[in-house]
Order: structure tokens, then sequence, then C-alpha cells
């Protein structure tokens, strides 16, 4: 029993390895040649270098995309956590009538191909005779990041004792002012998570944003355009490591706030 | 107790289909320790949770002091509530979780810190202002908690289940702790427990809730020794039960055929012909082995050493439950109960509770 208990635990390990291998090798592709001496994306190496990083960072198209991939992100970041925050309170706090199908509604465009998304929101805008610009890129950003901002807060309002917020009513607060004494402190974590998370999700959308800019460029519309040049590659390559970086950071910086504060909350038991 | 100073006035509350608390009536004393008991479920903390004003009752009134407070939000209400898992505020310190409501009432400062000094003085936690919430024991949440609840003044402080998550020891010294304070500070306290010790040992009376209805309203003395029906009498500590029918009176007193027990004579109130229940405590009955006059002969199925005590079971032909009774170990080397021997039980007439058999 226990010699064929060690080898399962063997074969999951191998099993594990190759997952993870699978998933992440293509990934580490991006910077290892971002630091290679050559225009040409293939083995060998041919030498280590940084000068892509050094020409990228001197493009000023690249830091116009930038700039405005940095607005659109910071705004629908914004707009889909206020958005969510009352949502997700409504929906953990109180018996809303036919709540269950308004989160399934408000999740929906989570389900629906952006491509479907960026279309229809395109034939809406020239329905309504809205020009395109980076304020049109932020409304197609927040449909599709207010359900990221309502999932994370709501885990964060299940994750506390309701009777807190019926402590403080009892205490002689009125509601508004529980939301800002009890509520909001509580669900901070959880709220500087949603908006690095919905900022994550903007920054990186292509699709919505190539339907909806117009005439502006995002850093990944930039991108998208810059592949026709192969020259330009290895700096795409520079580029598309730094956004990896920065995403890895972003996200494990949400996990972290999110979790934080979780710790050491549960009320202790016994004396 | 001349006038009532909470007065709960046919109160119901339905959750969509299911009746939580039913058509409950219940009158309390200023200053009284007053007690909701009953199972889990029974519409306890309902009725707490609408005194508080996080339920609103679907009909029926709330009065507190004279005002009607039944659609009054909670931060309205003269009451302030312990609750269960406590809720200390993680975010804050314990100075600043009792100064809560103080800070609300905008207290000038002098004022606010003298009153939570002498709230954390009356929880004997002087000095642990500083510390936050998660850096607290079980019985040290629990006593901030009560501080953070009484330094407000109410006029009532409603408890649920504020010892359910302390262990024994701490629970039974926290029992007569805070039956000292309710004393000292004279407030009126409404608490809600399902333990029925707890109940007895604290309350001046007891409300015993079932199924949503309030069964019977009285000093704990009576809840045991005069129970008003069955399920009272079952859920406060344990009762044996014989049919039997009234065949006639003789003044106040009933003559009662009882079967397998024979013709019994007890105080009651029922009528000729009326079916009834004898309820008699195992305490009260007295457990012999000689034949005495009037005995009722059984034998012992089982028993239970349990020091000062032995809880025995007695099989009595025509009675399909067990007889339970509770002798007191007297004397050191009392007689030992053995499975199969022949005993004959007897007790007084005063010892039988008649009660209505549904």
């Amino acid at each position: 029993m226990r010699a064929r208990g060690r080898a399962d635990g063997v074969g999951l390990f191998v099993y594990a390895i190759f997952y993870l291998a699978f998933l992440y090798v293509p990934v580490l592709f991006l910077p290892l040649f971002s630091f290679n001496n050559s225009t040409f994306i293939s083995f060998p190496l041919s030498g280590f270098t940084t000068q892509w990083y050094v020409q990228m960072w001197a493009d000023d198209e690249v830091q116009h995309a930038l700039a405005n991939s940095l607005k659109v992100g910071a705004a629908a970041a914004l707009v889909s956590t206020m958005l969510g925050l009352p949502a997700a309170k409504a929906l953990t706090r109180y018996r809303v009538p036919g709540g269950t199908v308004m989160l399934g509604f408000v999740n929906l465009p989570l389900f629906i191909p952006e491509i479907v998304l960026g279309i229809s929101l395109l034939i809406l805008l020239n329905t309504a005779a809205i020009p395109l610009s980076l304020i049109t890129v932020v409304i197609g950003h927040v449909t599709v990041c207010v359900p990221f901002a309502i999932t994370v807060l709501m885990s964060r309002m299940e994750g506390f004792d309701r009777s807190l917020e019926e402590a403080s009513l009892d205490l002689g607060e009125t509601g508004w002012m529980t939301f800002w004494r009890v509520t909001f402190p509580l669900v901070l974590p959880g709220i500087v998570s949603a908006l690095l998370l919905t900022f994550m999700v903007s920054f990186d959308d292509f699709l919505i944003a190539y339907f909806l800019a117009g005439t502006q460029v995002t850093l990944p519309i930039y991108i998208w355009g810059q592949l026709r040049f192969p020259y330009k590659l290895p700096t795409v390559l520079a580029l598309g490591a730094l956004i990896l970086l920065v995403s890895c950071i972003l996200v494990i910086a949400a996990e972290w706030i999110r979790s934080l504060g979780v710790r050491g909350r549960r009320p202790v038991v016994g004396a | 107790m001349d006038e009532a100073f909470i007065r709960i006035e046919k109160v119901t509350k339905r959750f969509g289909g299911v009746t939580a608390v039913d058509a409950a009536d219940i009158a309390i004393g200023r200053g009284e320790f007053f007690s909701l008991l009953g199972p889990s479920g029974c519409g306890k903390t309902t009725l707490l949770r609408m005194i508080a004003g996080f339920d609103f009752p679907s009909e029926g009134a709330i009065y507190v002091d004279g005002n009607d407070i039944t659609d009054l939000p909670p931060h309205k209400r003269p009451s302030n509530m312990v609750f269960q898992s406590y809720a200390i505020f993680p975010h804050l310190n314990v100075f600043d979780n009792i100064a809560y409501g103080l800070r609300k009432a905008r207290l000038p400062r002098a004022e606010l810190d003298r009153r939570v000094e002498e709230a954390l003085a009356m929880i004997k936690l002087s000095g642990f202002g500083k510390r936050r919430g998660d850096q607290l024991s079980g019985g040290q949440r629990q006593r901030v908690a009560l501080a953070r609840a009484l330094v407000n003044r109410p006029k009532v402080l409603l408890l649920d289940e504020p010892l359910g998550a302390l262990d024994k020891r701490l629970r039974e010294s926290m029992q007569i702790e805070l039956r000292q304070l309710q004393k000292s500070v004279g407030i009126t306290f409404v608490f809600v427990t399902h333990d029925q010790e707890e109940a007895l040992s604290m309350s001046d009376r007891v409300a015993v809730m079932s199924a949503g209805k309030v069964l019977q309203i009285a000093e704990p003395r009576t809840l045991y020794e005069a129970p008003n029906c069955r399920e009272v009498a079952d859920f406060i500590g344990t009762m044996n039960f014989f049919d039997a029918i009234v065949t006639s009176r003789d003044g106040d007193i009933a003559v009662l055929d009882a079967g397998p027990l024979g013709i019994v004579r007890a105080p009651a109130s029922q009528p000729a012909g009326a079916a009834v229940l004898i309820a008699i405590r195992p305490e009260k009955i007295v457990l012999s082995s000689d034949a005495v006059s009037g005995g009722v002969r059984g034998i012992i199925t089982a028993s239970a050493y349990l020091g000062e005590r032995s809880h025995i079971h007695v099989m009595v032909d025509g009675v399909t439950e067990p007889v339970s009774v509770a002798a007191q170990n007297r004397h050191r080397d009392g007689a030992q109960h053995n499975g199969g021997e022949v005993v004959y039980l007897s007790w007084t007439p005063e010892a039988m509770v008649i009660l209505p058999r549904a």
C-alpha cells in the first residue's frame, strides 16, 4: 500500500511539472529572446544585450501608447470598482429580489466573446453618434471589469462577520456612517485588490480597445501594429517581457493584499 | 414589577412561509434579568433581533419604557446588544471599540476617556485599551463586547447567547459575574440561551419558547416545579410522564386512574373525565428494596453512578418508557443498585404535576 502511494505521488509530481512547463515555458521565451543579441527569434542564442529595452524606451510611440493604456486602465479600474462596491454590498448583505439572476447578468460579459462585445459596442456607439476615443475604450473596459470587481469584493464582504455592521448600527451609527466606519475599512484590502485586478484586465485588453479606440493607440494595439515589421520584433519582445513582469507583480500584490487582514481576523474561541 | 418596562404585544414574524415567532406576548419589568430559553430554531434570537431593530415584526408591537419602538431603526433604539460572535471591530483597538458609541454621541474628549476607562475597570481589563481585538482571548472579547454595550448606558441590554463560545469553567464564572454586573448596573437584561441550567441559574424570570410560540413565562423555580405543559416539563430537566384519567373530584384534589400506578390522588384543576399526564421529577421518587404501601413495583434495567447521585432506570409493568429515578448517595457505603433487582417506587402527592394531555 505504502509503495503504491509513493508511486502515485511521483506520478502526480511529474504531471504537475509538465503542467507548469506547458503553462510557463512559452511565456518565458519572451524575456529570454528579449535579451538576445539578434533580430531573429531562433536558437542558438547569439549573445546578451539590453539594446532592445533601450530602443523601446526611446520610442515616443511606445511612451504615448503606454500613457494611453495607463489612463484607460486607471479610469476603468476606478469606475468599475466604484460600481462594483454597492453591488457587492447589496448582493451579500440584503435579500435582493432576483439577486442571483442579476449577478448572472452582471457576470455575462465574462462569457460573451470579446469580439462580439467589441462589435456590439461599436455598433451602439455608431448609432448613438458618439465619436470613438479613449473614453469609449474605458466604457467598453468597464463592462468586462465590473464582474471582476464584484467577484473580488463579494468574496471580501462574505469574509467578514455581518454582525460587525449590525453592532455599529446598534451602537447608534446610521447606515451611511456604518459603511464608512466599519464596512469600508474592512473591505479596503478587497477594494485595492479589485482596483489592481481591473486595471490589469483593462491594460491587457486588445480586442475591445481595437474596436473602440478609433485613431487612438493603447499598448496592446501598438504591439499588434509593430508585428508587421520583423526588425521591430525584438523591441516588441522587450516590451512584452516588461508588461509580463508588471502584470505578475500586480496580480501577486492584489492577491497578497486581498489575503491580508483575512488572516488573524477569525474570532478566537475559548479562554 | 408593577408596570412593564418592555412590552411585546402579539408579535409575529414570518420569513416567507415560515413563522419564526408566533403571536408572542411578553412583559418584562424594569431592571429584570429576563431570559428567552428554547432549542435552536425556536424563534428566541429572532425575537431578540426584533427588540434590537435588526428584524421587524410582521404583526404586533414592541414598547420600551412606554415608547413604541416597533418600526424604529436600530440606531434610534434605547437598547444595546452583545452579539453571539461578540462582533469586536477587528480594525479598532479595545479602547476604540468601547468608545465607538460614545464617539457617535460626540462626547467631550475628557468625558469620553473617563467613561471608557471606567468601563475597562468594570470588566477588569484596565491597561488593555491599546490591544487589538484579535489579540484578546474569548473571555476577554466577551467582556469587551459587554463594556462596549454598557458604556452607552442603554435602558436595555440584549445578549444573544453571549457565553456559548466559552469553555465550561469560564462560562460558569462568567455567569456569576454577569449576574452580579446586572444587579450593580440595574439595567434590564434580555438574555437568549438554549442552555436551561444557564437560564435557571441567572434569570429572574424565563420565557420558554418552542416552534415560535411562548409556552410559559415564569420564575426558574416555577418552571421546574410547576411546568404548564409537557414541552416545558420535558425541556427543563428530566421528567417522567404517566397517562391518567380524572375519575372524580374531591375539592381541589383530583382522583386519577393511572393504570399501572393504580388510583392516585393529586392536587389538580382538570374536570372529571379529562385525559391528563402525571409528571414526576426523578429526584422526587423514593426508591426502596422493601415493599412499601402504595409503592409501585419495578425492575432496575440500568443504573449510572455520578458521584453525588445515581441515575437509575426502572421498568414498571404496563409503562412503556423506563422510569428515571435520581437517588442521592447520602452514605459512603450506600446501597448498590444492580440491574434485575426488584424495587418499589413511591412519592408524595405534591411531587406530582398534573398536565393536560394533548
